[in-house]
């Protein structure tokens, strides 16, 4: 391990008002890895990704405690938070196309970054919707509005705007859960080539998709980490924790 | 306890009445006060159409008569045998000539009112818009949770100030105001009035545009500024562009209570027929005009159902406002 660290979390805790619902994790992600995180409902993943770019401020119960570092920078002390956003891309659960078209939305981050030639901004919204997998799809009609796209179009949407600012990790939270299986499988396969540019966190329901993406997998459940460890430990009988195997194989969760 | 039997397969499983499992029985009482209650619901939901249907229909037939029938000459009954003067609506809507009361020749045309009436609701919502939704701006996306319920029970409070108390502080706070800064000669003027309309109109534009801003789902601010981009980035390129057919409505809602407005206008505007030319010149609005004249009128004299034909008017003009207000906040909901 002489790469840096990409994320490094120490001893996170996170409690909203009285309830404790992250109890102290540590864990570090390396540079251009996939991880998986896998965990039943309620086990603080989604919380986890909101420490992670510090969208949790905009929780006001919400107190965190312990410390995260990207690129060795701590993020609840770093100078500017908007940098340290811009470095992450975010996609939840739920498609969230703004009101805008679909070329809006995706040239939205940049432009607020202050990119504003109009053949660079066009060849970096291609780019991102072609990684999508969208583009084909809504190349003629770029103008529209973003929301009046399908369930499963608005998703990709979201994950085109994500990665429009160049992110160096990427988070998807169950992005899959509107998205029909072959239009995962595309992006999945996205997703495989996208590791050679940049840090992807991938929380996902579907074990299975984190067993055939994910270098190492992560099983979050009630906000303590019951078992980190190499994807193919955590899919076998090799797995040390009897709840790991359970759990992968359905039997609880 | 017999209708478990009945769960049992047997050649006895169909139901017959004796086997039927016993349901409670509400009594005749309970189901015709449900009846009672449910009637008198909607009489009262009926009645707000009929209340309206109504108003208009009494403004309507005092109004009516000139329009369809023409003139009487003025002094509500025609003498046997002299000729109708009769009545034009475009020289009515149009002339700038307001002498109704003129014993020879009096001449209705409320040109130069419909145009004191839109100069001075022009100029309030100039003054009113960008207050009010900046204010909206401010209470739903910047300021804390204490400074919201303080500002927001403030600005109620600015909307339950009796007009005439607008009215008042216009004639005699206000007119000297406007006289010092501005050296003109008279303080009671379009300025006035817009200053006044525009303080009564702030309240509605920020609470039914704080509304619309509250409506925007918060995905969208936590999409934003996942992105990165900074709160003031967030509500120009986010917030504002979603809420805008509600930030629309609040407009248009704070337009129909400038053109409504009656007590202040009258006491703030210097009430002369005149088109301004400045909005240091005096004006004289439609409500005012109604309000200052009806009670001196005959009843059925061609004065007086003028007068009813610009309550017409206004009820026209703020019910279109109204439609486009409602049509603005469904577009919303279409979303």
């Amino acid at each position: 391990m002489t790469q840096p660290k990409k994320i490094d979390v120490q001893n996170l805790r996170l409690s909203y008002g009285p309830k404790e619902v992250i109890h102290g994790i540590s864990f570090h992600i390396e540079p251009n890895e996939i991880i998986g995180i896998i965990g039943p409902a309620q086990s603080g993943k989604t919380s986890l990704l909101r420490c992670i770019n510090r969208t949790i401020d905009f929780t006001a119960s919400a107190k965190v405690s312990g410390s995260i570092k990207v690129d060795g920078e701590d993020v609840v002390t770093t100078r500017n938070v908007y940098e340290l956003r811009r470095k992450i891309g975010m996609v939840a659960p739920l498609p969230v196309g703004l009101p805008l078209s679909i070329y809006d939305n995706v040239a939205f981050a940049p432009r607020t970054s202050g990119m504003n030639n109009r053949s660079d901004l066009d060849g970096l919204v291609e780019k991102c919707l072609r990684q999508a997998a969208l583009w084909n799809e809504v190349k003629d009609r770029l103008d529209s509005l973003g929301t009046k796209l399908s369930g499963g179009q608005q998703q990709r949407l979201t994950i085109a705007r994500a990665l429009s600012h160049q992110p160096e990790i990427l988070c998807l939270d169950e992005f899959s859960i509107a998205i029909d299986p072959v239009t995962t499988m595309r992006i999945e396969d996205v997703l495989k080539e996208l590791k050679r540019e940049m840090t992807i966190i991938l929380v996902t329901n579907l074990v299975q998709q984190a067993r055939r993406l994910a270098a190492r997998t992560l099983f979050l459940w009630n906000g303590e980490i019951i078992e980190l460890d190499t994807t193919d430990v955590i899919f076998s009988e090799r797995a040390k924790d009897p709840r790991t195997r359970d759990y992968v194989n359905g039997i609880f969760g | 306890m017999e209708t478990i039997e009945t769960n049992q397969p047997s050649s006895s499983a169909v139901l017959t009445p004796a086997t039927a499992p016993k349901r409670g029985r509400r009594s005749a009482a309970a189901v015709l006060g449900e009846r009672c209650i449910e009637g008198l619901i909607r009489l009262c939901g009926i009645s707000a159409i009929v209340f309206v249907f109504a108003i208009f229909f009494f403004v309507f037939r005092e109004g009516a008569p000139i329009l369809f029938g023409g003139g009487t000459g003025g002094h509500g009954v025609t003498e046997p045998g002299a000729a109708k003067p009769s009545f034009d609506l475009a020289k009515f809507l149009f002339t700038k000539t307001w002498y109704p009361t003129s014993l020879n020749t009096p001449r209705y045309g409320i040109g130069a009112l419909i145009i004191g009436t839109f100069s001075v609701t022009l100029l309030a919502m100039v003054i009113a818009v960008p207050f009010g939704l900046g204010a909206a701006v401010f209470l739903s996306e910047f300021c804390g949770k204490k400074v919201r319920e303080t500002l927001k029970i403030t600005i109620e409070l600015l909307a339950a100030i009796p007009s005439v108390v607008w009215g008042f502080i216009g004639l005699t706070v206000m007119n000297v105001v406007i006289q010092k800064v501005f050296k003109v000669q008279v303080g009671l003027n379009v300025l006035n009035a817009a200053i006044l309309l525009a303080l009564m109109s702030v309240p509605i534009i920020v609470s039914i545009g704080e509304d619309a801003l509250k409506a925007v789902p918060d995905s969208y601010r936590e999409a934003g500024i996942a992105m990165g981009c900074t709160r003031w980035q967030l509500v120009w390129r986010v917030l504002l562009p979603a809420a805008k057919n509600g930030l629309l409505a609040a407009v248009l809602l704070g337009v129909g209570r400038a053109v409504g407005e009656t007590m202040a206008v009258l006491m703030a505007t210097g009430h002369s027929v005149n088109i301004p030319h400045s909005i240091f010149d005096s004006v004289r609005t439609l409500t005012a005009t109604i309000a200052a004249e009806l009670g001196e009128t005959a009843e059925g004299s061609d004065h007086y159902r003028v007068l009813f034909l610009i309550g017409i008017l206004l009820f026209t003009i703020t019910f279109i406002v109204n439609l486009l207000a409602d049509f603005a906040v469904k577009g919303i909901r279409k979303k």
